[in-house]
C-alpha cells in the first residue's frame, strides 16, 4: 500500500469553465491532461495525500495586499477569488497542522500582479501567493516568510509587493529578462532601501537544464534560506521552464522539477505558469506531488525525455556559477548595501512605468518610502494609468514603527481629492483598508 | 410475481411481490458457512403453495463475494499489468502472481512503447504451469486506448478459461483501482459462477425457468449472464437493497437519510428527491479501493444484537455480534435487551434481559434502568454521528468548475427513514435527538428484500471523443468509431445514449425502465499554437437507480395495508 512520508494537502482547481479568451494559453484546457494523469496515477487515493475543496477569498483578503483600481470587482473575476482561495485553503491546512505540506494546483496564476492593480498583466490579476501569505500572517502570527519563485518568468508582481519588506525573502529563478517577458529580475535588483538583500534574482541563460537549476538551488538558494531561517517556505511553482514549453526557451524536466522540490522542501507550493499542457504539465505535476509527499518519483518521465539531448552547454554552466556567486556576495553584503541606499532626506523616491500586456494599458508610478531602521517603512504610491484613474495609495506595513504609522496617516489625511480620484490607506497594523473618494 | 431475496448478517429476508402488493414475507437465519443452503431454504419456503409459472422475476442480493474477499478465501489468479512511466506499478501488487510488463500509452491514448510479445508469452507460460485458469490484464490509460490489453488478450486467451480486461470495468481513470477491480473480478469469478449455476439448477428443478437477476452495489440489477463478466459488481449489495427498499417512502423533492438498523450492522445512505447518492469513483472493500459503481453508503458495526461490554471502564456497543439478545436466549447483553428493559419493545424474556444488564450495571455502579437508557442513547448518538460524517463527506467532494463552486450546493437531510428489525423502537429517540422528521418504512423488517425485488437494471457509459484525432471511443463497450471534425456535443450525447440503451438491454433491462441521464458533459477546445485544432469531449450517462416501472406505484401503496406501528 502506497503511503506518503509527509502528509500532503492538495487543492486541485482546474477552472474548467474559465479562460482569458478561447485560444489564450490560460484557457479551460490547460489542466485537463494534468487532471487525467493525476487521476489515472491514483494520486488522490494515496494514504496521506488529502484533497481539499478551495475556499473563496474575501474582498478583505485581497485588500490586505492590493490596491485595486477603481475597485476589486472591476479587476478580477470569481475564478481569481477561487484560485487565491485554493492557496489560502492549503496555507490554513499546513499551519493548522492538518497536513505537513501542501500544493495548490490552481489557475489562474498570480505572480505578475503587483501591489497596485489596474488590470491584468502576464495572465495575472491578483497575487495569489501574497494574498495567502498575508492571510496566514494575520491568522497564525507567522512573521518570516521565504518565497522561491521557480516560474520561467520573473515574478515581478511578488517582487513588487515585497520590495520593502525585510521579513519576506523573495528569490526568483527565471529565464534571463533580456530574452523573455517581463524583462526584469537582474542580480542588482535587491529590494528597497529598508529591505536590501531580501529580494534576490537569479536570471538563468536560455537552455539551462536540470544541472543548472539544481546547481542554483544547492549553491545559492539553500544556503541563503538556512541563514534567513523563515517560518515557512513558499514555492511559486511555475512549470514553464520545461523543454517542451511553447513560450519559453529552457530545458528543464519533470525529473528536475521533482528533484528541485525535494531539495527545497517547501511547506506550500502554488502553481504559477506552464503552458506545455500535454507534454509537460501532466508529468511535472505528478513529479511535484510525489516529491512533496516524500515518495519515489524516479519513474516519472515524459514520453520524449532524453537527458543527453537537453543537457546545457559548458558556457551556460559557467554563466550560472558566476550569477550565483554574485547573488551570494550581495546577500552577504546586504547590511552595507542597505546603509548606502538610505537617502539623506529621510525618504527614498522612485519613478516607474509598468506595462499591463494582458489588458494593454500603462501605469505610471511615483513611490516614496520612509527610510526606517525599525520596520519596512511607510510607503506612498502615486499611481495613474492611461485608462484614466489617478490614485494615491498608502501602505503601513504589518510591523510598522510608531513614526512610520504616523507618517502613513499624515499622508492619507493630506491626500487631496482634487488631485486624485481616490486616496487609499492599507493599515496592516490594524488590518484596515480605508478609501477616501 | 417477483421474488426478492436479501442475505443479511443475521437473517436472510425473502419476499414475494405481486401486482396486489406484498404477498408473502419470510425470514431464515443466515448460515455464513453455507450460503447456498440458506438461499435454497429461502426459496423453498417462499414458493410453498405457489405455482412456479406465476413467477416472472427473481432478484438476489447475497454476501457471497463480499465474504470471499473479506475472509480472503479466494482462489489464485494471474495479473498482467502494463504501466509505463509514472508511479511504479509494483506498488499496486495484489498478490504473488502479479507481473509488470513493458508497454505504455499516454493520457491521450497514444502508444508510447509497444508491448513485448515474448515477455507476455513467458508470463503466460509461468501462470499456466501453476494451474492458474483466470487472469486479469490491466494497462495504464487503457480506457483511452485499450490496444495493449486487447493484444495481450489475443496472445494468452487460449491458455486460460477466462481473461478479464481492465478497460471493460469502467470508463473512469484510475490505474490502481482498475488493477484492484480486475483482480477482484478474476478472483471471485469461479465462486460466483459456481454458486449461481447451482441456484439456477435448483430453481429449474422446481419449475422456475425465469432469468435470475443479481443486485449490484449501485442499487441496480444485472442478469446472471452479464454478471459473469463483472462478478465484482455484486460486492456489498446489502446496503444498496436497504436504500432501494426505502425509495418509495421518501418525500419527493426532499433530502432523506436512510438508516437500516439490522441485527449486526446499521447501513446508511442518502436520497435526493428519491434518487440515491452514488459513490464518485467506486466502492472500497477491505484494503481494495475499486471502480465498482456503488451507492454512497456507510456501514457501522452497531445493530440490535451488537455485544455490549465495559472496556476500560467505559460502555462499548459492538462492533461485533455474539449471538442473539439475552431476551432471546443469547449470552451477551445487547441494545435489544436495553429496549426490552425500558419496555420500549415488548417481547422476549424481560427477566433475562434485566439479568444480563445487571452484570454490566454493577461494574459501572449505576442502576439497570440508567444503564439501559445509556445503551439506547449511546447507540442512537453513534448512529446519528456517523450519518453526519457521511453527509460531511458528500459535501466535501471537490468540484472543478467556477460555476459548481459558486453554486455551492450542500446536502442537508431534513427527514430520516428507518427500516430493519428494531426500526420502530429507535424512531422516537432518533427524532428526539436529531430534531428531524423520522418515519418508519412500512414492512420495515423485509423492506430491503422488497428493494432488491423491485430494483431496475442500471449501468453507466463513458464516451470520450477527440476530434483532432477524429476518434470517439467507449472502451468499456468495445466501441471505437472514426468521427468527423464536426462531431458535436449533441452527437456525442446521442451516441452515449445509444450505447447505454444497448448495454442496459443486454444486462436485462426493460425499455420502459430506461430512465437515462447525462451525468458528465464536458467539452474543451484543443488549441495548438494559436489555432483551435479540435475538441475534447467527455460524456458520461447512466440509467438512474430506481424501481421497476410497473411496481413503483404498488410499492408506494404499502402504507395502505401496513401502516407504521404504534410508538411508545
Amino acid at each position: 500500500m502506497l503511503q506518503a512520508k509527509h502528509k500532503t494537502g492538495l487543492v486541485f482547481f482546474p477552472a474548467f469553465d474559465w479562460a482569458i479568451s478561447p485560444t489564450h494559453p490560460e484557457r479551460e484546457e490547460r489542466l485537463l491532461y494534468t487532471q487525467d494523469q493525476v487521476f489515472e496515477e491514483g494520486l488522490l487515493d494515496i494514504e496521506g495525500i488529502i484533497e481539499f475543496k478551495p475556499d473563496i477569498v474575501t474582498v478583505e483578503d485581497v485588500q490586505r495586499v492590493h490596491f485595486c483600481v477603481p475597485d476589486e470587482h472591476h479587476v478580477m473575476t470569481e475564478s481569481h477569488l477561487i484560485s487565491a482561495g485554493g492557496a489560502k485553503k492549503i496555507g490554513k491546512a499546513v499551519l493548522s497542522g492538518q497536513v505537513e505540506r501542501g500544493f495548490a494546483l490552481v489557475r489562474p496564476p498570480g505572480h505578475h500582479a503587483m501591489r497596485v492593480v489596474h488590470g491584468a498583466r502576464g495572465f495575472c490579476n491578483i497575487n495569489i501567493e501574497a494574498i495567502m501569505i498575508e492571510y496566514l500572517r494575520k491568522a497564525y502570527g507567522i512573521r518570516k516568510v521565504a518565497i522561491v519563485d521557480t516560474d520561467c518568468h520573473h515574478g515581478d508582481g511578488t517582487q513588487d509587493i515585497y520590495w520593502h519588506d525585510p521579513n519576506t525573502l523573495f528569490i526568483s529563478l527565471h529565464q534571463d529578462g533580456r530574452t523573455l517577458y517581463p524583462g526584469s529580475g537582474f542580480p542588482e535588483d535587491l529590494g528597497g532601501p529598508n529591505a536590501v538583500g531580501t529580494t534576490l534574482n537569479i536570471p538563468l541563460p536560455p537552455f539551462t537544464s536540470e544541472e543548472g537549476f539544481l546547481y542554483a538551488i544547492r549553491n545559492a538558494v539553500l544556503p541563503i534560506l538556512s541563514e534567513f531561517k523563515p517560518d515557512i517556505i513558499i514555492n511559486s511553482a511555475g512549470q514553464d521552464n520545461h523543454f517542451t514549453d511553447p513560450i519559453t526557451n529552457m530545458n528543464f524536466s519533470a525529473q528536475g522539477y521533482a528533484e528541485l522540490t525535494s531539495l527545497l522542501k517547501p511547506d506550500i507550493a502554488v502553481l504559477e505558469g506552464g503552458y506545455s499542457i500535454e507534454g509537460a504539465l501532466p508529468y511535472v505535476n505528478v513529479g511535484i506531488i510525489l516529491a512533496m509527499a516524500g515518495m519515489d518519483f524516479s519513474k516519472v518521465t515524459e514520453p520524449n525525455y532524453d537527458p543527453k539531448r537537453i543537457r546545457q552547454t559548458a558556457e551556460v554552466s559557467r554563466l550560472i556559477e558566476q550569477t550565483c556567486g554574485q547573488v551570494l556576495d550581495n546577500w552577504n553584503n546586504r547590511q552595507t548595501l542597505r546603509e548606502q541606499q538610505q537617502d539623506a532626506s529621510g525618504f527614498s523616491r522612485e519613478t516607474r512605468s509598468i506595462f499591463y500586456d494582458t489588458d494593454n494599458l500603462v501605469e505610471t508610478r511615483l513611490e516614496t518610502v520612509r527610510n526606517c531602521p525599525d520596520c519596512g517603512g511607510a510607503l506612498k504610491i502615486d499611481s495613474s494609468s492611461d485608462k484614466g484613474y489617478h490614485v494615491l495609495a498608502i501602505h503601513i506595513p504589518l510591523h510598522a514603527c510608531t513614526n512610520c504609522r504616523e507618517t502613513g496617516y499624515q499622508w492619507f489625511e493630506s491626500g487631496d481629492l482634487n488631485q486624485y480620484d481616490m486616496v487609499l490607506l492599507q493599515d496592516r497594523t490594524t488590518d484596515k483598508y480605508i478609501k477616501k473618494v | 410475481m417477483i421474488i426478492g431475496l436479501d442475505v443479511g448478517g443475521t437473517h436472510t429476508d425473502v419476499v414475494l411481490f405481486g401486482t396486489a402488493g406484498l404477498l408473502k414475507e419470510i425470514k431464515v437465519p443466515t448460515n455464513h458457512s453455507n450460503l447456498f443452503d440458506t438461499v435454497l431454504t429461502g426459496f423453498e419456503k417462499i414458493t410453498e403453495n405457489i405455482n412456479p409459472q406465476d413467477i416472472q422475476r427473481v432478484v438476489l442480493s447475497t454476501t457471497l463475494t463480499t465474504n470471499a474477499i473479506v475472509q480472503d478465501k479466494i482462489p489464485d489468479v494471474g495479473m498482467i499489468v502494463s504501466g509505463g512511466p509514472g508511479i511504479d506499478p509494483e506498488n499496486f501488487r495484489t498478490h504473488s502472481n502479479y507481473y509488470c510488463v513493458s508497454g505504455s500509452i499516454d493520457h491521450r491514448g497514444r502508444e508510447i512503447r509497444p508491448i513485448d510479445k515474448d515477455e507476455i508469452q513467458s508470463v503466460a507460460a509461468r501462470l499456466k504451469a501453476q494451474g492458474i485458469r483466470h487472469v486479469g490484464v490491466v494497462g495504464k490509460f487503457s480506457v483511452r486506448n485499450p490496444i495493449h490489453e486487447t493484444k495481450i488478450n489475443r496472445i494468452i486467451r487460449d491458455d486460460f478459461e477466462k481473461v478479464f480486461l481492465g478497460h471493460q470495468i469502467s470508463g473512469n481513470l484510475n490505474f490502481p483501482r482498475r488493477i484492484a477491480t480486475t483482480f477482484l473480478n478474476a478472483t471471485v469469478y469461479p465462486i460466483h459462477r459456481e454458486f449461481y449455476l447451482a441456484v439456477e439448477k435448483s430453481l429449474r428443478k422446481k419449475g422456475l425457468q425465469v432469468p435470475i437477476h443479481i443486485l449490484k452495489a449501485d442499487g441496480g440489477t444485472m442478469c446472471f449472464e452479464a454478471s459473469l463478466d463483472a462478478p465484482g459488481q455484486t460486492i456489498l449489495s446489502g446496503p444498496a437493497a436497504s436504500i432501494m427498499g426505502a425509495i418509495s417512502f421518501a418525500a419527493p423533492k426532499k433530502e432523506t437519510l436512510v438508516l437500516d438498523i439490522g441485527g449486526t450492522t446499521t447501513d446508511m445512505g442518502i436520497l435526493l428527491d428519491r434518487v440515491p447518492v452514488l459513490e464518485p469513483l467506486g466502492i472500497q472493500i477491505g484494503r481494495y479501493k475499486t471502480l465498482i459503481r456503488s451507492l454512497k453508503t456507510h456501514s457501522i458495526g452497531l445493530g440490535g444484537d451488537s455485544a455490549v461490554r465495559v472496556v476500560n471502564g467505559r460502555l462499548q456497543i459492538g462492533p461485533d455480534r455474539d449471538g442473539p439478545a439475552m431476551a432471546y436466549g443469547g449470552a451477551v447483553p445487547t441494545p435489544t435487551d436495553a429496549l426490552v428493559a425500558l419496555n420500549i419493545f415488548k417481547g422476549g424474556d424481560r427477566v433475562r434481559a434485566l439479568e444480563g444488564l445487571q452484570t454490566i450495571s454493577s461494574k459501572l455502579h449505576i442502576g439497570v434502568e440508567d444503564l439501559a437508557r445509556q445503551i439506547f442513547d449511546q447507540a442512537c448518538f453513534k448512529i446519528l454521528g456517523e450519518a453526519r460524517r457521511l453527509v460531511d463527506e458528500i459535501n466535501s467532494k471537490p468540484v472543478y468548475t467556477v460555476h459548481e463552486l459558486q453554486e455551492g450546493y450542500r446536502v442537508n437531510p431534513e427527514n430520516i427513514l428507518v427500516l430493519g428489525g428494531p426500526a420502530p423502537y429507535f424512531a422516537e429517540q432518533l427524532k428526539h435527538m436529531s430534531g428531524l422528521g423520522v418515519d418508519v418504512v412500512p414492512k420495515w423488517e423485509v423492506a430491503n428484500a422488497i428493494g432488491a425485488a423491485l430494483a431496475r437494471t442500471t449501468c453507466e457509459v463513458t464516451l470520450f471523443a477527440d476530434t483532432e484525432q477524429e476518434i470517439a471511443t467507449a472502451p468499456e463497450e468495445n466501441f471505437t468509431e472514426m468521427v468527423g471534425k464536426h462531431f458535436s456535443r449533441q452527437d456525442a450525447v446521442n451516441k452515449t445514449f445509444e450505447l447505454l440503451r444497448n448495454k442496459a438491454l443486454q444486462m436485462g433491462a426493460c425499455d420502459e425502465d430506461l430512465e437515462m441521464e447525462v451525468i458528465e458533459n464536458l467539452q474543451f477546445n484543443m488549441v495548438r499554437g494559436f489555432y483551435t485544432t479540435g475538441r475534447n469531449l467527455r460524456i458520461k450517462a447512466q440509467v438512474k437507480p430506481g424501481l421497476i416501472h410497473e411496481y413503483k406505484e404498488i410499492a408506494g401503496g404499502l402504507y395502505m395495508n401496513g401502516s407504521p406501528p404504534e410508538q411508545t
